[in-house]
């Protein structure tokens, strides 16, 4: 790989790959977490340690690691890094740890860290692994504070705690009660539709799967994708195809997200 | 007893309207925009996680309490609840297929999704840091190892998965609405899907102060 591509790799995760605003992977912590600026910082910081360690892991063992079970044993490798966070924060910020609680552990099934070890680290060496997660976990911490930045300000009139319009404007306390949190992030999607349509590219492709926690890791991906544009057509369809034979499933399963990743690259 | 069973009855209605799972905890958001299309299948993903709830605190909280604790190693919770889990939800699969095809057939799409679903992970984490419960468990002998307490948890897991199948059927009314309507173009897709669930969110917000 160049030298020019190992940059390419961390910045696509800032821009054009956005985790959250493109990809729209890791909505629930985004939507959680986001109720102070710090908050966000904390939370991206956190999920780019578990990225970048679990990359460079899971890249290492990539040859080792059965195709067959490389799910668990990617949620192992996971688990064990968010447990290593989870002890850090808990020792040396535990103002954080106190308010993003439950989900630090929840790290563990943030689609972000699972899809990128299925569509990258799994596929590549070591260094382009850290990096894809680095990148990764630049844009997921930048779009958390971006949006903790606004939230803060709107629904309590200060910045990390500083007051701007706090003691001018009676600020909306809705924004950073859970609504807010759904509303400011529609307003950021739309905004980020708004600038890569002019920019000649799709505007994030409306819901259904991909918006799915597993999208690009699950297994189901492809036969969810379809259930989702004709439930009961699929539905029955799938039902049958799985009751008749398991090991076919099996192997699909084992099929289809390589060849999506293969695509992507 | 009657102490116990009023603590039932309030995380019970705690979990669907006051600490909705989806509208105010902020779990299983993904399920909740993804599979929340049509009114049929957003039923049978929310049973599905009912389901996978209980059996999963079931299968979780004796590990935790007579396990980790005793042994000191609490820091595992995180590993050991999702490797759990996930063996669980495969094992729920099987023997669903095998021995009750007809549901096996109206939910087996839903359960390798629900695998890694942060509400049936976050579910049984909450078990051990809710606040009513945590004080519930101090005011009973044997804190968390009583039965009371385990049943009270349950109660939590049916209440947090009753409160995702209602979010999820209320926000399928709502979608299917919006299909119709007639939306400004930057705001077509996701956007307006997020403003919705945030006025949805709203009325929920209503339930706050009941408890």
């Amino acid at each position: 790989m160049k030298k020019n591509g190992n940059l390419s790799i961390i910045t696509k995760g800032i821009i054009a790959e956005n985790p959250v605003l493109r990809l729209v992977l890791g909505t629930c912590p985004t939507l959680a977490v986001t109720t102070s600026a710090l908050n966000g910082i904390g939370m991206g910081l956190s999920a780019t340690f578990v990225l970048i360690c679990s990359g460079a892991a899971i890249s290492l063992l990539r040859n080792i690691i059965p195709q067959r079970v490389r799910i668990p044993a990617y949620i192992t490798i996971i688990a064990a890094f968010v447990t290593i966070v989870q002890m850090l924060v808990k020792a040396f910020l535990p103002a954080i740890d106190a308010a993003l609680g439950i989900f630090l552990p929840l790290i563990v099934v943030n689609c972000i860290i699972l899809a990128r070890a299925e569509m990258f680290a799994a596929k590549n060496p070591v260094i382009p692994s850290i990096l894809d997660g680095l990148g990764m976990g630049i844009g997921f911490t930048a779009t958390l504070t971006a949006m903790g930045i606004i939230r803060e300000l709107l629904g309590a009139g200060t910045i990390f705690s500083l007051p701007v319009t706090a003691n001018v404007i009676d600020p909306m306390l809705v924004m950073i009660l859970p609504p807010g949190g759904f509303f400011v992030f529609g307003i950021l999607v739309a905004v980020s539709n708004a600038i890569a349509t002019k920019k000649g590219k799709k505007p994030v492709e409306g819901l259904g799967c991909s918006g799915c926690s597993q999208n690009g890791s699950c297994p189901f991906a492809d036969m969810a994708a379809e259930q989702c544009q004709k439930p009961a057509d699929a539905e029955q369809q799938y039902g049958e195809t799985l009751k008749d034979d398991m090991t076919a499933k099996d192997e699909s399963k084992a099929d289809t997200p390589e060849k999506e990743a293969g695509e992507n690259d | 007893m009657t102490d116990m069973w009023s603590m039932v009855i309030s995380v019970l209605l705690a979990g669907i309207l006051t600490d909705n799972m989806v509208l105010s905890k902020f779990l299983g958001i993904c399920p909740f925009l993804g599979v929340s299309k049509k009114l049929n299948t957003a039923f049978a993903m929310g049973i599905a996680v009912i389901l996978v709830m209980l059996a999963s605190t079931a299968v979780t909280y004796p590990i935790y309490v007579y396990l980790l604790i005793p042994s000191g190693l609490e820091y595992l919770q995180t590993i050991a609840f999702i490797l759990v889990i996930a063996a669980l939800v495969q094992l729920i699969e099987v023997l669903l297929k095998r021995f009750i095809p007809p549901i096996y057939k109206a939910l087996g799409i839903y359960l390798p999704l629900i695998t890694t679903n942060c509400a049936v992970l976050g579910i049984t984490l909450l078990h051990f840091t809710n606040q009513k419960i945590t004080s519930f468990a101090e005011t009973v002998s044997g804190g968390y190892q009583s039965g009371s307490v385990f049943l009270v948890c349950m109660a939590n897991a049916l209440g947090a998965g009753a409160g995702f199948l209602l979010s999820m059927l209320l926000f399928a009314g709502v979608r299917s609405r919006l299909e119709k309507a007639n939306v400004p173009k930057f705001l077509q897709g996701l956007p307006i899907t997020l403003i919705a669930a945030a006025i949805v969110a709203l009325s929920f917000l209503g339930f706050a102060g009941v408890a």
